[in-house]
């Protein structure tokens, strides 16, 4: 090992503050979130300057934030959506994902055609809004899962890795009589459970984090997901008057019941997160290298 | 076994045997028949594909039609290039031009290089958990969701927020700062490299990995100093893909999408908060103007389409480096 030069180390010292630097301002949004959603309100309101600690100590704001109808609702349908759409999700883009990783098909060169075409083109906002209104789905829960039912990059990403899967065990698997869909179902999808987690976990984040869908195609507040209500509240600053009025002694409620609802919404996908993270960036990888 | 080679051979097979579209069509129907199986399970993917993607496309005609709910797209009466004629000619079409480039020219001047340099950074990082630790926490907004993201930009931004607090710490005047037009892409962009700089930073360290050591084996025996490796060694080393990445970032030049942007926006920013695809948005679904807005967001399309292919030839030109 060459001895580390005075240039060496000022440079590991500057990049070494730098980077502790950025994962400051990365998490101290949060923190402040934190911090204020535990705070009592008219003491919240009261301090001024960077907030390092809860001001005081307070969980009426979480109380509140639970007891909320449309939160409760926002975060039942928002599982739906996540649970049901990622199964479907998952199911049809692998189903397409094995066709087009057959071998000796010969429209799949076509097929392939048609479908990397729609990654450079596309309908756009309002033929696609047409298009499900035609169908009559506005107003259901399928509008949000169906329009998005397969995503070409995680197609590709499928097909990928099924061609790498050695062709002798689906023509063992052939020989023995079995049919296409059972080879997909009991000799590619066995052998691809953690391409399958990560799949989930794409498509499962998405729906968690998705609202646009619900914005342009639902009406009916029953059918919204957690983050269109988070929109009322948080960007539209309809801090649910219900929920104030039912204890509003201090008019700086609202204030402190908003942080809670950000740590309400968020909290699940951070709890998850780091045992996620990893998947994620192997799934990012994976699409870049071989995309 | 003879089977699988004709179909394997595919579009070479009828003209070498010679015998011209009916022996093209007999091997189609073989592999058909052959594989019909795969074919009916190709049938969900090729259906989706079809009415969810392609089906919408067609749909794209009612830009050249005054589209009416109860007269379908085959009714609605064509009106040639009204819609892309009114729109250039009217007030917005500068306005919507102007933001949604200088956005783009925002964030390719300073988000674009925001995770290379944090590659560059991590990658001289010696302390393995250190590494860790700040890839880990960096990749961390990117999951949040942009509802929540905007939700905390808009309170930090509120006469009280935290933004204001800090510049009250710093002397400065509090004001609600998503008001004034003048700061609206400085937040946009800059919450997105927040948000995006961690996660962005991913396949650059992806491309990092591939690099020989020998050559900063070689490079230190030369003299050169971590700085000068970073320069010399590193930075040519994941170059290809800054070039791809760049390709696709010039091909979305006139690409915002309007998520975040409605998020962020009000009626008072609209001076330079208003984009192409928000105001699709609000023409489009609010007011139902379908055939207009569906003609501006074909308009953007296009302009979107020949950026990525100019940018493509260029690269190609100069670097030898391409997407297709």
């Amino acid at each position: 090992m060459i001895k580390r030069s005075l240039g060496d180390k000022i440079f590991d010292a500057c990049n070494t503050i730098f980077l502790c630097g950025l994962m400051l301002v990365t998490l101290y949004p949060f923190m402040y979130v934190v911090f204020a959603s535990l705070s009592v309100p008219s003491e919240l309101v009261k301090h001024s300057g960077i907030l390092w600690k809860p001001q005081g100590f307070f969980l009426e704001g979480y109380r509140l934030v639970l007891k909320n109808a449309m939160i409760v609702s926002g975060y039942k349908n928002t599982v739906f959506y996540v649970v049901v759409g990622s199964v479907l999700n998952v199911f049809f883009t692998s189903l397409f994902a094995f066709v087009l990783s057959r071998k000796d098909l010969y429209w799949k060169k076509h097929m392939m055609i048609m479908v990397v075409i729609t990654m450079f083109f596309s309908g756009g906002m309002i033929p696609g809004y047409i298009l499900v209104k035609e169908l009559g789905m506005l107003d259901t829960r399928w509008a949000l899962i169906i329009p998005g039912l397969i995503a070409t990059w995680n197609l590709i990403i499928m097909r990928t890795s099924f061609q790498s899967i050695p062709y002798e065990l689906e023509e063992a698997a052939k020989m023995d009589g079995a049919t296409d869909f059972r080879v997909f179902a009991q000799v590619i999808l066995p052998l691809s459970v953690p391409l399958l987690a990560v799949m989930f976990l794409f498509y499962g984040v998405g729906h968690w984090n998705a609202w646009s869908g619900a914005l342009i195609y639902l009406q009916d507040r029953d059918l919204f997901p957690l983050q269109l209500i988070l929109r009322e509240i948080l960007i539209n600053n309809q801090t649910s008057e219900t929920t104030l009025s039912s204890a509003s002694s201090d008019p700086f409620l609202g204030e402190v019941v908003k942080y809670a609802t950000i740590i309400v919404a968020t909290l699940p996908i951070l709890v998850i997160y780091p045992f996620i993270q990893k998947y994620f960036a192997k799934g990012v990888m994976v699409g870049a290298l071989k995309g | 076994m003879s089977e699988t080679t004709v179909s394997l051979q595919g579009k070479q097979a009828p003209a070498k045997r010679g015998s011209g579209l009916s022996g093209y069509m007999a091997m189609l129907k073989k592999d058909f028949f052959k594989n019909k199986y795969l074919y009916v399970l190709a049938l969900f993917g090729l259906a989706y594909y079809l009415i969810f993607c392609y089906v919408p496309m067609y749909g794209v005609i009612i830009a050249f039609k005054n589209y009416a709910p109860t007269k379908g797209i085959m009714g609605s009466p064509w009106v040639g290039l009204d819609h892309f004629t009114g729109f250039f000619q009217s007030f917005y079409f500068w306005r919507l031009l102007r933001n949604t480039l200088l956005i783009n020219v925002y964030e390719l001047i300073f988000a674009f290089p925001a995770p290379i340099i944090l590659a560059l950074l991590l990658n001289e990082v010696r302390k393995a958990f250190f590494k860790r630790m700040v890839q880990t926490v960096t990749y961390l907004p990117h999951f949040v969701s942009i509802v929540v993201i905007c939700g905390m930009i808009v309170d930090f931004s509120r006469l009280t927020g935290l933004f204001n607090q800090i510049i009250g710490l710093f002397g400065g005047e509090a004001a609600n700062l998503l008001l004034d037009p003048s700061l609206f892409r400085t937040i946009f962009v800059a919450s997105g490299i927040w948000q995006g700089v961690g996660w962005g930073s991913i396949i650059y360290l992806a491309a990092l990995t591939s690099i020989d050591t020998q050559l900063y084996d070689a490079a230190t025996v030369d003299g050169a100093n971590r700085w000068k490796q970073m320069w010399h060694v590193t930075l040519p080393g994941i170059m290809p893909t800054i070039v791809i990445l760049l390709i696709l970032q010039f091909g979305g030049m006139m690409n915002v999408g309007f998520e975040k942007i409605i998020l962020l926006y009000n009626s008072q920013t609209y001076e330079t908060a208003d984009v192409i695809s928000s105001f699709v948005y609000r023409r489009g679904l609010l007011e139902a103007n379908y055939s207009y807005s569906t003609a501006v967001s074909l308009f953007n399309s296009i302009v979107n389409f020949l950026l990525l292919i100019m940018a493509n030839r260029l690269s190609r030109k100069i670097n030898d480096t391409s997407l297709w």
